[in-house]
């Protein structure tokens, strides 16, 4: 716990103390813990004198947060008008069918957090599904199983690899 | 001093006042909601919109938070101010009809249906709470959280907050958390007994609630018939 108020702290020094980078700072916080451990941010709020409640409202705004632990892979599926007729529901109930989560929870082995989104902006390329920054676009049913075997089978790759 | 036009009558306001500020100054009548004297002005509720500028060019903005401007037109009382006002009162009871204050102001400004989907949410995110806590309790505890259709109020984490000392301030300003409307249809969605009731639930007082426990003698609640029912505005004060 000690080392998480460290980071933060560095983290808030990266950008001189300075009340208006709250965002940034957030940014990192997400980036290092995968989400947004409440003592970080009663320490931001501290350290920094905003109010917590200030830093709460922020942090609940913006998706890219999350006060809740995520897991390894975000999966985020576009719901948004184009991908959305062009089937973005039923990609979101195969990825629910095939991890086991609802949109917006965390697989119980802390390996997938599935999420949706409205709009990424490539409308063309829909139904586009994004995982870890990966974009994959025009999506079926079909893919969905295949797209999540990459992610699966990576991590029993990189677990075969620390063994040997 | 600022020099404009507010329903067509030459006004003089001081520099940084408000529309609103200006309109009461003169005894012009806008209602509010989520505006207080004792705290910054947020322009939530929408209530209080005037119609500023000019022949076709005009438009609606919330009075409480704009500033007067030399040579502005407004008008506080326009069919477009009327029935967007009336809008926002239906929007308003659709996702709290349980509010009194907001039942009255429905009465009061002859809001007869809901055409939305009622909600019972019982907050209408005026912000009053909110900006009591922080300006006057020195409290900072609650707060705006997510945003959209998930919007709500809430303390950090939603979990009891250390900054807040329970002195109740925000439940205590709250148009919608407060006693429930005691009219008859006070469980309908929209209840509009006050327009067809006399005497009216508008500021009613009956025996319980009379601080006198004798409601009616010493004659502060009571008011003439004919004179009650002149205007929307004196059936607040009720009669027996
Ligand atoms: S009761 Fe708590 S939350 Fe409410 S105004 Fe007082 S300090 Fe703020
Ligand atoms: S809880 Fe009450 S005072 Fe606070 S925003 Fe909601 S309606 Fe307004
Ligand atoms: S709707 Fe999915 S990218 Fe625009
Ligand atoms: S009183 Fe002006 S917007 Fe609510």
């Amino acid at each position: 716990m000690n080392t998480d108020i460290q980071k933060v702290k560095s983290f808030i020094a990266k950008y001189h103390n300075q009340k208006k980078a709250l965002i940034s700072i957030l940014q990192d916080i997400q980036a290092e813990f995968n989400y947004l451990p409440q003592e970080a941010l009663k320490f931001t709020s501290d350290y920094l004198s905003i109010p917590l409640i200030d830093i709460v409202s922020v942090a609940t705004f913006y998706r890219s947060f999350s006060l809740k632990p995520r897991g390894k892979h975000l999966v985020t599926v576009c719901l948004g008008t184009a991908c959305h007729v062009r089937g973005g529901p039923k990609i979101l109930e195969e990825f629910e069918r095939h991890l086991n989560v609802q949109a917006g929870e965390t697989t119980k082995d802390n390996q997938f957090t599935l999420e949706t989104v409205a709009c990424l902006g490539c409308c063309a390329i829909g139904p586009v599904v994004v995982i870890d920054g990966n974009y994959y676009a025009q999506t079926t049913r079909r893919k969905v199983s295949l797209i999540l075997k990459d992610y699966t089978k990576k991590e029993k790759d990189n677990e075969g690899h620390k063994e040997n | 001093m600022i020099n404009l036009k507010i329903n067509n009558l030459d006004v003089k306001a001081e520099e940084g006042w408000t529309i609103l500020e200006t309109a009461k100054f003169y005894g012009l009548e806008i209602p509010t909601l989520c505006h207080n004297d004792g705290l910054s002005n947020y322009g939530a509720c929408r209530l209080c919109l005037v119609e500023i500028g000019e022949n076709e060019n005009t438009k609606l903005v919330s009075s409480c938070t704009y500033p007067v401007e030399e040579g502005l037109e407004v008008h506080t009382d326009t069919k477009r101010v009327i029935e967007a006002r009336r809008m926002m009162i239906e929007l308003m009871l659709s996702i709290a009809p349980n509010s009194k204050v907001i039942q009255d102001l429905a009465s009061k400004f002859g809001v007869t249906k809901v055409r939305f989907k009622v909600r019972n949410e019982e907050c209408i995110l005026c912000g009053l709470c909110v900006r009591m806590c922080k300006e006057q309790m020195d409290g900072k505890a609650i707060g705006f959280q997510n945003r959209g259709f998930k919007r709500k109020i809430s303390t950090p984490f939603d979990i009891r907050s250390e900054e807040c000392r329970l002195c109740g301030a925000c439940m205590y300003i709250c148009p919608a958390c407060q006693l429930k409307c005691q009219g008859p249809q006070a469980d309908t969605t929209i209840c509009n007994a006050c327009l067809t009731m006399d005497p009216t639930c508008l500021d009613f007082y009956d025996e319980l609630q009379c601080w006198m426990y004798d409601a009616g003698r010493c004659g502060t609640c009571i008011r003439e018939k004919s004179e009650k029912s002149d205007s929307n505005k004196q059936a607040k004060n009720a009669k027996y």
